[in-house]
């Protein structure tokens, strides 16, 4: 396991942000907080930046769509202490209709395509983000794919319907 | 970045001409497209399309129960299946709380040391056959041949493996497979000697590769670069040494570093790795002979499906088969993360579980997407041939890239 104790590393992460994250727990031992929009940029910069922690590896930046929570949209952002060998996932919740979060783009050049990639699947709007355009999908796409709402097949085609199959 | 310093030229007269490469350029290895503005055989900028074969795989996974998530990975990077097989099923039973059989954690070393060989393979056969050496990669996919034989026996398929099941394997490793390995160990050194001696010192190939697209550790970091590509520049960063998963922590296997990040840094890294994993490969089977040879997977009938033969005649096993392909087995809510050290980088597995039978959200961190970004901007003022070595050496995988 990693040099720092998820201990030490909270205490560390409150005494600069008092009150500002809460713990969301310990799954499998990896530390996950959760915070607001307005202080996201800097947490991730203190974490990458503090001498002691030094997270300096941006693993992933991804979302999830709660539909039935008020505030929809989950960013969910994986870093890793390659010196201190340990792991903290961040998360920040967005209502939907006001999807807007700052980038990250300034603190990681690696953050370009996640977030393009979460804007394109979520609509997560990345504020200050460079090149904020679709990545996967084509670019006349009007719907946000990885939203629950979105069906995974076409509703309207019909060589599916159970009285194919004599259901 | 880069060592070609840029060409500019401040008279408003110069055209620029544009060049698509890809989507189905034979250079680009795979289907996406690089849009260069160039000016004589530099490359002024460039912007890189990706998404040609996007497949929704994230979507249709929070459809599928998690048995039947294996054969989408398959199609991540498809010259390493099984990395990303058994990355998956290492995922879920983490997720599980499933604990292996340590004769089941070798024998996956093993079949995921050889993918990792399968990978390195086409990516160095390749990078000599970009800068025009047709010889080394024949010799070595002969080799290929011979791992996707040894895939054959364990799990039946060739490319797309579906290799493994969760828990272990779907049958045990039989005779053949093994003399099949040891054939391959006594073989492929000498293929890979050769190989070596035929590009390491070669003027042509060094004179190509070396200073090409060198990058440094900081930039690597940056662009969350990860795998061979960041040791290249000089970041011991290995995945099977900082987190180990299944029991890599009893082996002992060195992790090769570059200096300066360029083309023939990535080229001995590989090459190196190669070595590395046909040590870790004889030490597994070293250590497979103190282990019970009729074990082959975990004891979760939870989540393991029986034999075909226990379910037509076995009321228990039939009930398991049910409770499994109905997917009426209860799993925790939780969240989990899981990486593995896949050909190409850190290949990574979110997964989000609200204890139905299929996942609520599963992100696959994937090493080809992340490290591909930094192609547009680091070709900027490079030689259109050193791009496209460049890109050869990427190792992007497009359906690593597009998920």
């Amino acid at each position: 396991m990693g040099k720092i104790s998820n201990e030490e590393l909270l205490k560390k992460i409150n005494d600069k942000f008092p009150e500002q994250l809460t713990v969301v727990g310990e799954p499998f031992g990896l530390l996950t907080l959760e915070t607001g929009r307005e202080q996201i940029i800097a947490v991730l910069d203190f974490l990458k930046n503090d001498p002691a922690l030094q997270f300096i590896f941006l693993t992933d930046i991804t979302a999830i769509h709660y539909p039935e929570q008020e505030k929809q949209i989950g960013v969910i952002y994986h870093l890793h202490s390659l010196v201190n060998n340990v792991r903290v996932r961040l998360k920040v919740f967005l209502v939907d209709g006001d999807v807007n979060i700052p980038t990250a783009t300034d603190l990681w050049h690696g953050a370009n395509w996640m977030e393009r990639e979460t804007y394109d699947f979520f609509g997560v709007n990345f504020v200050g983000h460079p090149d904020l355009r679709r990545i996967l999908n084509v670019d006349d796409m009007t719907a946000f794919p990885m939203r629950k709402e979105f069906p995974l097949e076409d509703p309207n085609r019909v060589d599916k319907k159970d009285y194919f199959f004599g259901r | 970045m880069q060592n070609h310093p840029v060409y500019t030229d401040n008279d408003p007269q110069t055209e620029y001409s544009t060049l698509n490469l890809g989507p189905t350029h034979p250079a680009t290895h795979g289907v996406f497209q690089n849009v260069l503005q160039l000016d004589g055989e530099r490359i002024v900028s460039g912007v890189s399309t990706i998404g040609y074969i996007h497949r929704a795989f994230e979507k249709i996974a929070e459809h599928r129960p998690f048995y039947q998530i294996t054969p989408l990975t398959d199609r991540l990077n498809y010259c390493s299946s099984p990395i990303n097989n058994m990355g998956w099923h290492m995922t879920v039973e983490k997720l599980l709380g499933i604990e292996t059989p340590k004769r089941v954690d070798y024998l996956r070393v093993i079949v995921m040391e050889l993918a990792r060989i399968s990978d390195h393979i086409i990516c160095n056969g390749v990078l000599g056959v970009d800068t025009g050496a047709f010889t080394g990669f024949l010799y070595m996919m002969e080799h290929r041949e011979s791992i996707y034989e040894i895939y054959e026996e364990v799990c039946g398929s060739r490319l797309t493996t579906n290799i493994g099941r969760i828990g272990g394997f779907e049958r045990n490793f039989n005779t053949i497979a093994f003399a099949k390995l040891r054939k391959f160990l006594k073989d492929f050194p000498v293929t890979l000697k050769e190989f070596e001696s035929l590009f390491n010192r070669n003027r042509i190939f060094v004179d190509r590769t070396k200073d090409v697209a060198a990058v440094t550790a900081e930039e690597a970091l940056n662009y969350s670069w990860s795998g061979p590509l960041l040791r290249a520049a000089g970041v011991d960063y290995d995945v099977r040494a900082m987190n180990p998963y299944s029991s890599y922590e009893d082996f002992e296997f060195e992790v090769p570093v570059g200096t300066n990040g360029d083309v023939y840094n990535r080229f001995l890294v590989r090459n190196e790795e190669m070595w590395q994993s046909l040590r870790i490969i004889e030490q597994a089977l070293t250590k497979l002979e103190k282990e019970p040879t009729d074990i082959f997977h975990a004891d979760v009938p939870d989540f393991y499906l029986p034999p075909k033969e226990e379910v037509y005649n076995n009321m228990e096993a039939l009930i398991y088969h049910f409770k499994i392909v109905m997917g009426e087995v209860p799993t925790p809510t939780t969240e989990v993360y899981h990486s593995v050290e896949g050909a190409n980088g850190e290949l990574g597995f979110y997964l989000v579980n609200d204890g139905g039978r299929s996942p609520y959200r599963l992100h696959f961190r994937r090493p080809s997407f992340i490290n591909y970004q930094m192609y547009a901007p680091m070709s900027r003022g490079m030689l259109l041939s050193d791009a496209i070595i460049n890109m050869s050496s990427l190792n992007v995988i497009a359906g690593e890239l597009d998920a």
